[in-house]
Formats: structure tokens, C-alpha cells, sequence
């Protein structure tokens, strides 16, 4: 049984259809990157697992389990699913440690001891032990993204959804954030993420999904789509990414 | 027994019929004042915040003085002090015209501040190229200045109208006859007082509605043509 | 008549002051409590609790704090409670109070960005989770001008319940004018000590405003 399984899922914006009936099945340990051109749904689609977005039609199950609207349904997936953000969206008034204890303390009534020393162990795991005690506004862009990761590694999720988690970094510290994610397929997290680092896809994920259009346009293996893509569309997008 | 008798109460809105003159009389003079208090007030404050920001350095303290003097006191000090400690200086006012006069003087201040705010926010370059068009300093700020600051604080002018026709109901505690005057008057008359106060605040709330949405208009009114950028 | 001198005068005053001030803390902090849970409210998701604030705070910044001072006055002795002035007064500018704080307050958790309560969201945190550890700290930090400034309309609007009979600096200033016959003299030291209670927190507002627009580090 796949950990994400996303069948015939719709989601539209007033009159703007944007998802058109995407089927996705993530298996558990999989490492799935999303692409395709700005404004396809892609941010959409990972909205929609993560139940930002309440879909139109369709159903996207997490481990077994129904992807609602409802409240009680919607903070158990959470707990089973995480998510990294474009902008980080770390928590300015609190330290990167706190950024990280908070919701084991106050989702799972974790003791502060207890949360402090898993803090210190996802911090380290990100290559930020040192950081504890410093404050998002202190942090390279880099630095925060790799918090944010740590925040929601704490949570202990059976996946993780990333954004374009790189794409607001000075292009030097992209890397720093690639080698954690990479860390974390090698250590067999599973991973939907929205990319434009192709190289990276081509190298980490075992599976793309070229979207277009609100569709899934193609899907397979890095290596059949990069090098031999079927459609006009994605071979023009390869194209346009320059690589 | 008091709790007796609140079981008996029954509400009774019949008299509204009998004293709607003296209802639509209270709105009349409540608008009235606010008409005068918003136009006259306007005014000043725009002055205000002329001498504020570009005016002659002398006059600027006498205005930072009133407009914190009157911004850090009631209203209704403001107005007993008009209505009964002037005389004594030798200006002797009507109850209409110390009302006017006090929402005059307060929308004065509190519009001063609001439009300083509006003149701050005008980008250094608008200035300037008024200045290098030859235009002079009063020049620029009545044809480049004014325009642009105005549009970007009528929402705060307007709440802050509002709120000046809000305030226009102690005017009553000197008797000028407005609709809280009204008010007073009636309860006093058929002891209805819950009844009477219940059906005023809503007069109010409406004529607060209404004056919103009439500023608002209006300042889509004043401010549709020549839309900068 | 009494001769009274402008020092008797002004002693009378000071210790009516002492109303305002109490009346003032009162209102402001009933006010902010009160006012915290109609924010709640204001901000929920679901409808129902959202009309309601939205329906509380119209009704009160849209009519006339006296029309309130009245209304609670006799809307109270109305069910039966003898209602002492400073009761309806304290009643009703708690509420008066919750309203405008509410708003202001909600003006402060939309100016924070929307990836916070998407990140807070996404660490499963509920909705009073999310205001009570992510939102109203941040909140609270560019709350605090504001509010400061406000609590300036707070001791400026205890003057009105001098009109329901409660006898604050206000309600003194006129019943030492009734004895004194100064108006002028009276009513300029009324204006006087209110302007020296509120002239300070405005000062503050601003200055507190100036810092917090100022480049700056959380901490
Ligand atoms: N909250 C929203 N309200 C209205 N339209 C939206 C919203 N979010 C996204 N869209 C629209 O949905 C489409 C897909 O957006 P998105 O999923 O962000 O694309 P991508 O991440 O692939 O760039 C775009 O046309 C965008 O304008
Ligand atoms: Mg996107």
C-alpha cells in the first residue's frame, strides 16, 4: 500500500481550475520531485496533501487514513506528514531550539527536558547544534531553512513535503540545504518536493512527476525524463531551465 | 420587590410615534453639528498641518502645544470650558455655536496629526521636482503635496469624523439641542428610559453607518480623477 | 459661598483624580481581557463566533460612549440590579474598551505574515495553539504603541461618566464650579491634570512606535 496515495484530485480557485485530476501514489521511503513551469499546481498539489488547501474532488489518503477538512482528522495527518516552506517561516520570537520544541511540547505534551534534548538532536542532524540559542534574524537563509527542517523532523512525520525550499536562497547556500535533504533520502525519509535543482533531482529522486497544466503530464524514473522526455512540453521546459 | 417587577416590565415602543419631531429634530442638529465640525475642522487642521510641516518655524510651537493640548483632554472639558469658563474671559457663546466651536477646535487637532502623517509620507522627489518647475513651497504643497496626502489618509479622516459625530452627543450636557438632548427629553417625559436610550443608540449606529459610507464615496468621489500612477 | 483658593481647588481635584485613574485602570484592564476574548472570536474560523465580535464591536465603536454609559445604566436597573453610577460606569467602558482594543489588535495578528499560521498548521498545532505560541506573541510586540496610545482615549472617556453621576475629576470640576463660581479657572485645572495623565502615555506611544519601526533585533 503506498504511504500518500492521491487519486483524481481537483482543487480550483474560483473559476481557475487548477488541479485536473492529479493520480500520485507515493510509496513509503519514495522520493518523489515535482516539476514544472510556474503557476502548474505544484505548491497547490503539496497544499493539498498537507490539508492547506481543502480539495474539490478526489480523495488523498496518508497512511490509510482521509485527508478531511475536519479538524481532529486534520491535525492527526499533520502529525504524520511535515512541511517545509519556501520563505522558512521560522518562528522570529523564538530561539532555533524553541522554533524546534515547540510543537512536541505543545502538541505532544512533550516535558521541556525532554523536547530540549530531541531539539538538540534534530538540530545536530541538520548541522546546527551550535545554533541553539540563536534567533531566526541571526541565521543565513541557509541556516533557517535547515531549522525548519530540524522543526519538522521533530515531529517525527512519515513524509516530508518540500516547497521550492531552496528557491529564496543566495544560490552559495543552496547546497548546505540539498546535502540535509539528501542526508534525509539516504536515511529513507519519504519525500514529495517541488524542485528546480534538476541536478539534484536527477541524482536523489527515484521518481518525477513533470506537471503542466494542472495535469501530470509525465511521470517517471530521472533518468528516462531527462534524458529522453516524450512530450514537446517538458522537453521545452528542460530546455528553458538550462541544463 | 425589584425582581417582581422586572418579571412585569413590558417593553413599549409606542411613543416614538408621538415624539418623532422631537427625534428628527435631535438628528437635524447631530448632522448639522457634524456638517460644521467636519468642514470648519477640516479646514484648520489642514492649516495645521501646513504650519506643521513647512510653515513658520514661530507658529509651529503654539500649534504643537494646541493640537497636544486638545488631543490629551476630553472633549467635554473642552466644551464646559468654552460654554461656561470663556464668559468670564469675555466670550460669551450660545450653546449651538460652543458646540460648534468645540468640535471645530477638536477635529482641528486630531485631523492636524492624521494629515502631518499623510504630508510626511510624500516621497522627497515629488517635492523637489515641484521645486525645479519654479513652483514655490506653498505652491508645491497646495498643487503636489496636499492632493496625494489626502488621498492616502481619508480613511483615517473619515473614521476620525466619526468619531467627532459620535462625541457631538455630550454637546447635550450644555443643552444644544441634539439627539441625545432628545433623548434625555423624552425619558424624561414617559419615564421609558431603557426603551427611549435603546432606540436613540441605534439612531446613532445608523447615522454612523451612513456617514461612512458617505465619506467613503465622497472619497471616491474626490479622489477618482487624477489618480496618481 | 465658600472661599475657596486655587490651591483648595486644586487639592479637590487631585483627589477626585484619584477616580479617573482607578476607573481608567479598571476599564483598561477588564477592558483588555474582555477584549482579548473578542479578538478570539473576531479571528476564529468558524462564523458564528466571528458575527458575533464583528456585530460587538460595530455596536460599540459605532455609538456614542454616553448612549452606553445610559443604556447600562438603566438597561441594569432595568432586571432589577440598583445600579451605583460607577457599576454602569465600570460596565460599560470595559466593554466600550474591548471593542476598539479588539480591533486593534486584530489590525496586529493580520499583520502577521500568513506562513506563520501555515507553519504552525503544518507542526499540528490547533487554532488556540497557534494564537497562544505562534501569533499573539508576535502580535503583542506591535500591539504595544497602539495600545499604549489608546489606554490615552481610556482616561478621556472616563470623563463621561461624570453624566451618570459618578464622581471622578470630571463630575468635581463642576460641583466646584457650582460652589466657586471660577468656571474658568476650574475647568482650565481639570483640563490640566487630565492633560498631565495623558500627555505621558502618549508621549510613550510614540516613542515606543519609534522603536519598534527602527531597525531591530527580536530580543
Ligand atoms: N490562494 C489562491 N487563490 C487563488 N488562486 C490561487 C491561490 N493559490 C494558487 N492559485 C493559483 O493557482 C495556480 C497554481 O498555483 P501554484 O500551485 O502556486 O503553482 P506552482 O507552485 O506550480 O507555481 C496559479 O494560477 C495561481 O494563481
Ligand atoms: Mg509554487
Amino acid at each position: 500500500m503506498p504511504l500518500i496515495a492521491i487519486t483524481d484530485v481537483r482543487k480550483r480557485f474560483g473559476a481557475n481550475e487548477v488541479l485536473k485530476g492529479i493520480d500520485l501514489d507515493v510509496a513509503a521511503g519514495e522520493v518523489c520531485a515535482i516539476i514544472g513551469r510556474s503557476g502548474s499546481g505544484k505548491s497547490t498539489l503539496l497544499r493539498c496533501v498537507n490539508g492547506l488547501e481543502t480539495i474539490d474532488g478526489g480523495s488523498i489518503l496518508v497512511a490509510g487514513t482521509h485527508v478531511s477538512s475536519e479538524d481532529q482528522q486534520l491535525r492527526a495527518l499533520r502529525l504524520k506528514v511535515g512541511m517545509i516552506f519556501q520563505q522558512f517561516n521560522l518562528f522570529p520570537h523564538l530561539t532555533a531550539g524553541r522554533n524546534v520544541m515547540l510543537s512536541p511540547m505543545v502538541v505532544r505534551k512533550m516535558p521541556v527536558g525532554e523536547a530540549e534534548d530531541l531539539a538538540r538532536r534534530m538540530l545536530d542532524r541538520v548541522g546546527l547544534g551550535q545554533k541553539f540559542d540563536a534567533y531566526p534574524d541571526q541565521l543565513s537563509g541557509g541556516q533557517q531553512q535547515r531549522v525548519a527542517i530540524a522543526r519538522a523532523l521533530a515531529m517525527q512525520p512519515l513524509a516530508l513535503l518540500c516547497d521550492e525550499i531552496t528557491s529564496a536562497l543566495d544560490p552559495e547556500l543552496v547546497n548546505e540545504v540539498l546535502a540535509v535533504v539528501g542526508e534525509l533520502a539516504a536515511d529513507g525519509m519519504t519525500l514529495m518536493m517541488v524542485t528546480h535543482e534538476m541536478r539534484f533531482a536527477r541524482q536523489v529522486c527515484d521518481r518525477v512527476v513533470f506537471m503542466h497544466q494542472g495535469r501530470i503530464h509525465e511521470i517517471g524514473p530521472p533518468d528516462e525524463l531527462f534524458s529522453a522526455p516524450r512530450t514537446p512540453e517538458l522537453r521545452q521546459f528542460l530546455g528553458s531551465t538550462a541544463h | 420587590m425589584p425582581g417582581g417587577m422586572a418579571m412585569a416590565y413590558v417593553f413599549e415602543f409606542t411613543w416614538i410615534l408621538q415624539y418623532a419631531p422631537v427625534l428628527l429634530k435631535g438628528i437635524a442638529v447631530t448632522i448639522a453639528l457634524t456638517a460644521v465640525g467636519a468642514g470648519a475642522g477640516l479646514a484648520l487642521a489642514t492649516l495645521c498641518a501646513w504650519i506643521r510641516t513647512q510653515g513658520p518655524r514661530w507658529l509651529r510651537v503654539p500649534v504643537v502645544a494646541y493640537v497636544e493640548l486638545i488631543r490629551n483632554t476630553p472633549f467635554l472639558i473642552q466644551l464646559f470650558f468654552i460654554f461656561f469658563g470663556l464668559p468670564s474671559a469675555g466670550l460669551r457663546l450660545g450653546e449651538m455655536q460652543a458646540a460648534m466651536l468645540a468640535m471645530v477646535v477638536n477635529l482641528g487637532a486630531y485631523g492636524a496629526e492624521i494629515i502631518r502623517a499623510g504630508i510626511e509620507a510624500t516621497p522627497r522627489g515629488q517635492v523637489e521636482a515641484g521645486l525645479s518647475l519654479a513652483m514655490s513651497r506653498l505652491q508645491v504643497f497646495r498643487h503636489v503635496v496636499l492632493g496625494p496626502a489626502m488621498r492616502r489618509i481619508w480613511p483615517a479622516l473619515s473614521s476620525q469624523v466619526v468619531i467627532v459625530m459620535l462625541g457631538s452627543s455630550v454637546v447635550s450636557q450644555i443643552a444644544a439641542e441634539d439627539l441625545t438632548f432628545a433623548a434625555n427629553f423624552i425619558q424624561s417625559r414617559n419615564f421609558r428610559s431603557f426603551e427611549v436610550y435603546f432606540v436613540v443608540i441605534l439612531l446613532y449606529l445608523a447615522l454612523a453607518v451612513i456617514l461612512r459610507q458617505a465619506l467613503r464615496l465622497a472619497g471616491e468621489r474626490l479622489f477618482s480623477r487624477g489618480r496618481a500612477q | 459661598m465658600i472661599e475657596f483658593s486655587t490651591w483648595d481647588i486644586l487639592r479637590n481635584l487631585l483627589l477626585a483624580a484619584r477616580w479617573t485613574v482607578l476607573l481608567s485602570a479598571v476599564a483598561f484592564l477588564g477592558g483588555g481581557l474582555a477584549g482579548l476574548l473578542v479578538l478570539v472570536m473576531r479571528t476564529a474560523r468558524r462564523p458564528l463566533p466571528r458575527r458575533f465580535a464583528l456585530g460587538f464591536i460595530e455596536l460599540f465603536q459605532g455609538t456614542p460612549l454616553l448612549m452606553q454609559l445610559f443604556l447600562a445604566f438603566f438597561a441594569l436597573s432595568l432586571v432589577g440590579i440598583n445600579m451605583p453610577p460607577w457599576l454602569a460606569a465600570g460596565l460599560a467602558l470595559v466593554l466600550w474598551t474591548a471593542a476598539f482594543l479588539a480591533e486593534i489588535w486584530r489590525g496586529c495578528v493580520e499583520a502577521i505574515p500568513r506562513g506563520q499560521w501555515e507553519a504552525s498548521a503544518s507542526l499540528g498545532m490547533g487554532y488556540l495553539e497557534q494564537m497562544r505560541h505562534v501569533i499573539l506573541p508576535q502580535a503583542l510586540r506591535i500591539a504595544v504603541p497602539p495600545t499604549v496610545g489608546f489606554s490615552v482615549q481610556v482616561v478621556k472617556g472616563t470623563a463621561l461618566t461624570s453624566i451618570i453621576g459618578f464622581v471622578e475629576l470630571s463630575k468635581a470640576g463642576t460641583m466646584i464650579t457650582n460652589a466657586t463660581f471660577q468656571p474658568f479657572t476650574v475647568y482650565a485645572l481639570v483640563a490640566l491634570l487630565y492633560f498631565v495623565l495623558c500627555w505621558p502615555l502618549s508621549v510613550a506611544s510614540r516613542f515606543l512606535e519609534r522603536r519598534l519601526n527602527a531597525p531591530h533585533r527580536h530580543h
